[in-house]
Order: C-alpha cells, then structure tokens, then sequence
C-alpha cells in the first residue's frame, strides 16, 4: 500500500489532480461555513458583475450569489457522481464478475446484454429515464447509473476470463473451494486495478452527465447545481457572461482533476513492462 | 457473419428497444394514459380516452405489447398533442438538420484529431506535443454545452463574426448558393463546438497510436531502405495508426447523438436535439420516446455500416 502511495507521489498530474479534488471535496464539505444561509436566497441586486461589494462571482437574473451557488452546488455534483458510479460498479461487477466466470451461454447471453445497453445513446436513455420518473437526485443517480454500468462489465468480463484460467483458481477448485467463494476472494482481489481506474473515470462522465441533464431542466428542482446554473444563464449570456462562467470553470476543474486522478491510478495500479 | 444474421441481430435489438419504451411508460409513477398523453394531452379529456382505446392500457399487458409493437412495426409512434402532428412526421422534418450537425462534427473531429495527433506523436515528448495534450486534457474535461456558450460568447457576442443562433437569417429571404452559405455559416460554431471534444479524444488516440507503430519492424524497413521521414510517416505509419482511432470514431456515434441534443438546445439548431429539449419542457413523452427509438436505429444502423466498412478497410477481419 505504502508503495502504491509513493509511487502515485511520484507522478506531477496526478498530485495536482488530487490536490485540486481535494480542495473541491474541503469546498463542499465547508459550503455552510464558506457561504451560510441557502444559495437560493436572493441577497443583492440581480445581475451584478464579478468583484462586487459582497459578490465575488456577481449575481444572476434574481440576484442569488453566483458564489454561494457554486459552493453549494459542488456537493450535489460529487455526491451524485459517486453514488451513480458505485451503483453503476455494483451491476457491472455483478453482472461482468458471472459472464466471465462462467463463460459458455450465459456468458455470451449477458454480454449481448450488455451490448445493448451500449448500443443506446447514453444521454438520451438519461434523459427519457429521468423524464418519464420524474426528475429528482434519486432518478438522477439511476440514470446515470443506468448508462454506465457496461463499461464497468465490460471490463470486469476481461478481467475475470483472463484470471480464472490462472494456477491459483485451479489450486483453489481442487481444494473444493465453491464457485463463489473462488470469484470473491481469489479472482477479485486481483481484478480490482482496471476497475477501479474505470470506475473513477466514469466519476467524471457521471458529473458531466449530472450537469448535462440539469442544464436541460432535468435536475433536482431544489438542488443548487452547477448544470442548472448554467441552464438559467444560457438566454443571458449576452447581459450576464459571469453566471455560465464560473459554474462552467467549477465543472471543468472538478471533471479534469478526476482525470488526473484517474490517469495516476492508472500508472500506478496497471504498470505497462516497457515504457516508452 | 452472414448478412443475414446481421440484420436479423439488427432486428432483435430494435425489438429490444421498443420494448424498453413500452416498459418505461408504465415504470413511471400514475396512471399510464396520463403520462402518454403529455403535461398538455392529459388536460383534455377526450385524447386521453383516445389514448387509452387505442394503446388498450384496460386489457392485459402482453395485449397492450403486441399492440405497441403493431404500431411501432407501422411507423406510429404516437401523436403529440402540444405540437398537434404526429411524432413521425415531427422527427422526419427535424432529422435532416441533425444528420447535418452530426455528420460535420464527426468529419472535422476525425480529420482535425488525425493530423493534431500525427504531429504530437512525432514530436512525442517536445514542446509542441505537451501543449496538444494539455490542451486534449483539458477540452477533454468541459462540458460540451458550456464550451457551446463560450464559444457564443466569444465568436458571436465579442467578436461578431458569426452568428450565435439558429439555422438561417430570418431577416433574409435567401435562395439558392446564398442560402446554402447562410446555413454553412450558421453551421461552424455548432459543429465545431460538437467535434472539439471527439477531437481531443481522437488526438490522444492517434498520438498514442502513432507512437506504438512507430516502433514497429516495417518502420525500422522503411527508415533503413532510405526513405525519407515524411514518406515513412504518411505511406507506412499513418495507415496502421488510423486503425484504432477508426474504431474509436464508429463507437462514438451514440455519444455523438446524445451531444447534439444540447448542443441543438445552444444554438437553437432546429434539428431532434432541440425538439428533445421542447418535448422535456412540455413533458411530451410520447415525442420523447419517439426520438429515442429513431436515434438508437440511426445508431445500430451506423454500427452495422462501420462494422462493414471494417471488412473492406481490414482484411484481417475479412478473413476471421
């Protein structure tokens, strides 16, 4: 473990990553300090630009803080980004743990399953499913969980079917181990990297997609999000460019330091033999 | 696999689809013919007992399946009351202009991703090649729909060189190559917009590739036989390189699709992406779903077509 740490230490992208996640997690954690009261309460005048006495970021067409908003705003973002990739890990793990375990019909079966959820444009399967449920961060998590568990099986499928030929599998059939205990404590401790490094990577596709469906009007109606903030700007960026802006830069900075993260992990838990 | 069993795979998958929306429709919570008919179906009595004959939702489910799947096989998708038309006919008019979108933002993201990635792969390490990853890194991390507003901003509001809306200047009667031109020019901003973030993707993509092969034995040949840099790069590396960005390119179709939904809803492009948009709005699902089902056939249609250009570009598949 400790060396993984070093290791990790040791890349310049992935620590600036990290350090920028971080601060994004202490921002969101901290927003009542940060920002008291709810980003909804209008505590100016409407459509103040940046560097304004009290408004830091200006205000938008009601006069709510673009600051406060954007504080708010960045724990609905990350929440439902994790929530849906665990929710997301969880089916794909699932269901790519049996297709490449048991191989065979069931196999083939379930991967033609899962082809098909890939097939479907991802964006619109989001949004007819939180349309027709009715938008709220549940329906939001289900969604995009929804759109990105096959990625995950995919490659838990991989996976499991290069290491269930393994010698240790074997030795542990031999020894009578059932089927289920040999995929969860031999094969899955050792197919834990690539999915790990998948599954931060859709952490940032889950946030763009969070942000995407509430830019469109499809968010949590009483949850502050940078997606939605952006939504309320888009017929006043002629007046007001501050109010797409800076929601904007936050989703940007958030999804690339995910990346980083992402890429780090990477390196560090899938070492390539020669590097180039 | 035999064209046959392609298209009856083709098939199957439509199937599944549509049986996806039948279920969907009756997932969601209250009383079905309500959520078909839409947010302003549903206030007029008499469309929703027509809705409720015609779909049957008082006999048995499996009924009810078989009487969506006959309507699905005659091209009745339904009937939007808001817009007063059929979804049909609502999606054939609106296809042309996403089509027009789609294809051009997928032309210059391939194009523009090939050759940034050529350069940064043989300049791999230089100073030319972090800036093109950096730059990939950090367009590969915007929203797309925020990228579509800046960019408003920028090209259109500061600098007005183009415009930052819509398909055609409606102050203008324009006929002819003078019209084509108006929508050309109303195209860039949205198709440059769509294809900036496959462009990023395709240049990290070909720059890796184009590192990979450059290592390889013919490359090796080529630069020993004397040819010179540029002659090894374009007739030797680049045609092996393209192969995996290629594939790359024919999966992201879905993606590409779901992206012009909000970049239409930007630029107020009147294509499916906008018209998604206005039937969320108004809670008209049956366009909705509608618009789904078209845009997944476009794209299993799209995959069956990638997936025989393979065949013809590859021979090694051929033979597999």
């Amino acid at each position: 473990m400790q060396a993984l740490i070093r290791s990790y230490l040791r890349h310049p992208s992935g620590i600036i990553g990290l350090v920028i996640l971080l601060v994004i997690i202490a921002l969101a954690a901290l927003a009542p300090l940060i920002c008291p009261g709810s980003p909804w309460d209008s505590v100016g005048q409407p459509f103040m630009p940046p560097d304004s006495p009290g408004l830091l970021l200006g205000s938008d067409s009601l006069g709510r803080d673009i600051a406060s908003g954007i504080v708010h705003g960045a724990s609905v973002s990350l929440l439902i980004g994790c929530v849906s990739t665990l929710a997301a890990v969880l089916i794909g793990l699932a269901i790519g743990a049996t297709a490449g375990y048991l191989g065979g019909r069931v196999g083939d079966w379930l991967m033609r399953f899962t082809e098909l959820f890939q097939v479907i444009p991802a964006f619109l399967l989001a949004i007819l499913v939180v349309a027709i449920l009715t938008p709220s961060i549940r329906t939001l998590t289900v969604a995009i969980a929804l759109v990105s568990w096959p990625q995950l099986a995919r490659i838990t499928r991989a996976e499991f079917m290069a290491l269930r030929e393994r010698e240790f599998v074997q030795a542990a059939r031999c020894q009578g181990e059932s089927g289920m205990a040999i995929v969860l404590r031999q094969i899955m401790p050792n197919a834990l990297s690539p999915i790990i490094v998948t599954a931060s990577l859709s952490v940032a596709n889950a946030v763009l997609m969070e942000s995407a469906l509430s830019f469109m009007g499809l968010g949590d109606p009483n949850l502050m999000s940078w997606g939605f903030m952006i939504g309320e700007a888009r017929t006043m960026i002629r007046v007001a460019w501050w109010m797409s802006a800076f929601p904007g830069l936050a989703i940007l900075l958030t999804v690339m330091a995910i990346n980083l993260v992402g890429e780090g992990l990477n390196d560090v838990l899938n070492p390539r033999i020669s590097r180039r | 696999m035999a064209l046959a069993t392609q298209i009856v795979k083709m098939i199957c998958i439509v199937l599944l689809i549509a049986v996806f929306n039948f279920l969907l429709i009756r997932a969601a919570p209250g009383d079905p013919a309500l959520v078909i008919a839409g947010q302003s179906g549903a206030v007029d009595a008499q469309f929703v007992d027509r809705i409720r004959t015609e779909y049957g939702l008082d006999k048995p489910l499996v009924v009810q399946l078989g009487t969506y799947l006959g309507k699905i096989a005659h091209l009745d998708l339904g009937y939007s009351y808001r817009q007063q038309r059929s979804v049909l006919s609502l999606i054939l008019e609106r296809l042309p202009a996403t089509l027009m979108l789609a294809l051009s933002a997928f032309v210059l993201s391939l194009s523009g991703g090939v050759l940034l990635g050529c350069l940064a792969g043989v300049r791999a390490g230089r100073w030319s090649d972090t800036v093109i990853t950096v730059i990939s890194l950090v367009v590969y991390a915007t929203p797309v729909f925020w990228l579509g507003l800046m960019m408003v901003l920028l090209f259109a509001v500061h600098l007005p060189w183009l415009p930052a809306f819509g398909y055609r200047d409606v102050s203008r009667e324009l006929t002819g190559w003078a019209a084509a031109l108006d929508v050309a020019r109303h195209l860039v901003l949205p198709a440059v917009t769509l294809g900036m973030l496959y462009l990023a993707v395709y240049t990290r993509l070909m720059r890796a590739s184009i590192i990979e092969v450059s290592h390889q034995d013919y490359v090796k040949t080529a630069r020993a036989k004397g040819a010179g840099p540029r002659r090894v790069l374009w007739r030797h590396m680049v045609r092996n390189a393209l192969l995996p960005v290629v594939t790359m390119a024919g999966l992201q179709a879905g993606t590409l699709i779901g992206g012009s939904v909000v970049i239409e809803t930007v630029f107020a492009w009147p294509g499916l992406g906008r018209l998604t948009y206005e039937a969320v709005l108004a809670r008209d699902y049956q366009v909705l779903q509608g618009v789904f089902f078209v845009l997944s056939v476009v794209v299993v249609l799209f995959n069956w077509l990638t997936d025989l250009l393979y065949r013809v570009v590859d021979p090694r598949i051929r033979a597999a």
